[in-house]
């Protein structure tokens, strides 16, 4: 794999850093590793594909991807799960159960949090109302109202996690439903303007959680080319202190996360990994407790 | 940097530290694939096990027999497959749009791409209906006229393939002009109102069908394509697919 470093270090931060190392031993803490793994659009693909398959020979299905986890929860426990969306539709194990298989195999893979894809309502917003008992995981979605539904209430915006002292909020966006998902499906559900809602959830989970890491899960989709539809790059650059954004719809497969600035020229991350459960996303986040502010150094390795 | 300004950073450095400000120094990303290199988990497969079996019983059942193989390919105007479907989502549909409306629909039209598979010439299981139409597509009637019947003829003609039509007859010549049209056997009158079969996909513009809307109505029929094949398969001891002379070129 192809390493870059992008090195963000004024001068300040540099003589800050001397300073503390020279007077400041007793108050260094040991660094502290979070990592967040993250699928989506696995669209019911339960089972591995067929060595025969055209596409994906002999990839994807749920139990590897529970062994994986499980290896890597084991080397750090410090561990997050997260899924951007279209968990249902593609293989009869939809058609036939309805998406509670999907739901209780997340749930045995200890699944964090969700956010919802427009397929999700492919059996109309009472079919995913309906499975929800099968999902011991919490469902974010920050930019659909559901307060006319039947999902209302059963839905967070947002949810901050605590792991080994650090503070990780999550937020979850949805794409808009008109034209992908027959209303009479989406019924009342009501969609927010991303970038708004992605300006209200920073500033709550930046300021009020005081977090010290923010992750979007989104289903808006990668990019658009030269349209200026809402995306994931497109959000990334409108907006601020995200650190990740957790990307689907699109089906991208990338050669690896993106890097890109936010609002401010601060570098971010933005990844998805494809579809049908074929990849497993890993971001590792390093934290020392030993800075300032100021002193905004960070490293991004892809 | 006078003394004043050293002590000042300090105790903002120890002010941080002691409230255990935590900085991110390091991000590193990548993705692993999911390959049969990975172990399998077994409790997560014997938890599957009875959902697959079952699943995999049921899609193995057998509902009908086809006659013969059928492909989107075997003819350039239209395809005995094409042709099948057609009907067959036809014959479903009527029954359920003439009880709701009153009315008859009056022809069919769908894309070469929503053939997704071929019809194999032996049995035919629930499996093969997932296999023709894996998406969730549903049945649509949209009643267009005039100048929208026009541009749906010209679609069908400029794009040269196969697309599942029913009831619609039309003919053109070595130019791909129109000689005729006409639909269940009646010449196409501009001035009326055609009940037009497709699917929910091609109604919003899929494949770049932009003729059905707008429109003066809408009907959708809750019905899934699949499930019209389905219960077409259902009642039909053997399918018997056929080219005919429903869309072709005279010289």
């Amino acid at each position: 794999m192809k390493r870059r470093d992008f090195l963000q270090q004024t001068a300040v931060a540099t003589s800050l850093v001397g300073l503390g190392g020279l007077g400041l031993q007793s108050f260094k803490e040991p660094t502290k590793k979070i990592t967040i793994l993250h699928t989506n659009d696995v669209h019911s693909h339960i089972d591995p594909f067929s060595p025969q398959d055209g596409m994906h020979p002999n990839k994807g299905g749920v139990a590897r991807r529970a062994s994986l986890i499980e290896a890597i929860k084991k080397e750090n426990p410090n561990t997050l799960l997260f899924d951007a969306g279209d968990i249902f539709q593609g293989t009869p194990y939809f058609n036939y159960y309805g998406g509670e298989l999907e739901f209780k195999l997340m749930s045995m893979l200890q699944y964090d949090a969700a956010t919802l894809g427009n397929h999700d309502f492919d059996n109309g917003i009472e079919g995913l109302y309906a499975q929800l008992p099968h999902a011991k995981f919490d469902f974010l979605s920050a930019n659909y109202d559901f307060k006319n539904t039947i999902m209302d209430t059963h839905t967070k915006p947002y949810k901050v996690f605590v792991k080994d002292g650090i503070k990780i909020g999550v937020f979850g966006l949805g794409i808009e439903l008109h034209g992908l998902v027959e209303k009479n499906l989406y019924k009342e559900t009501v969609f927010l303007d991303p970038v708004e809602t992605t300006q209200d959830m920073t500033r709550i989970l930046k300021e009020k959680e005081k977090c010290d890491l923010i992750i979007c899960l989104s289903h808006l989709g990668y990019h658009y080319g030269k349209s200026s539809k809402i995306s994931d790059l497109e959000l990334a650059k409108s907006t601020k202190n995200i650190d990740l954004i957790i990307g689907g719809h699109t089906h991208t497969f990338l050669k690896k996360p993106t890097v890109t600035k936010n609002i401010e020229g601060k570098n971010m991350l933005v990844n998805q990994v494809g579809c049908y459960g074929i990849n497993l996303g890993r971001i590792d986040f390093y934290f020392d407790s030993f800075n300032n502010k100021s002193a905004d150094g960070t490293s991004i390795i892809v | 940097m006078n003394p004043k300004h050293l002590f000042f950073v300090l105790t903002v450095l120890v002010f941080f530290s002691c409230n255990q400000t935590k900085h991110l120094y390091k991000i590193e990303g990548k993705q692993i694939s999911i390959t049969d290199s990975l172990p399998s988990n077994s409790e997560i497969d014997s938890f599957i096990k009875p959902y697959h079996d079952h699943l995999n019983q049921s899609l193995d059942s057998v509902l009908s027999y086809s006659a013969g193989t059928y492909t989107k390919e075997d003819s350039p105007f239209n395809t005995a497959i094409g042709n099948f479907m057609a009907d067959a989502i036809y014959e479903q549909s009527n029954p359920i749009f003439k009880k709701r409306t009153g009315k008859d629909i009056d022809f069919v039209m769908l894309n070469h791409g929503s053939i997704r598979s071929i019809l194999s010439k032996g049995n035919i299981t629930i499996r093969t209906a997932y296999e023709l139409m894996p998406f969730e597509n549903t049945v649509v009637v949209a009643a267009i006229k005039g100048d929208q019947i026009k541009e749906l003829l010209k679609y069908l003609t400029v794009s040269s393939k196969a697309h599942p039509i029913s009831k619609l007859k039309v003919t053109v010549d070595k130019d791909f002009n129109i000689v005729s049209a006409a639909v269940q056997g009646q010449p196409i009158d501009y001035n009326e109102t055609y009940y037009v079969l497709t699917n929910n996909y091609l109604y919003n513009g899929g494949d770049h069908m932009t003729f059905f809307q707008p429109n003066d109505t809408v009907y959708s029929l809750d019905y899934k394509v699949r499930n019209a094949l389905l219960d077409y398969f259902i009642k039909t001891d053997t399918i018997r697919a056929a080219i005919d002379d429903r869309y072709m070129q005279i010289e």
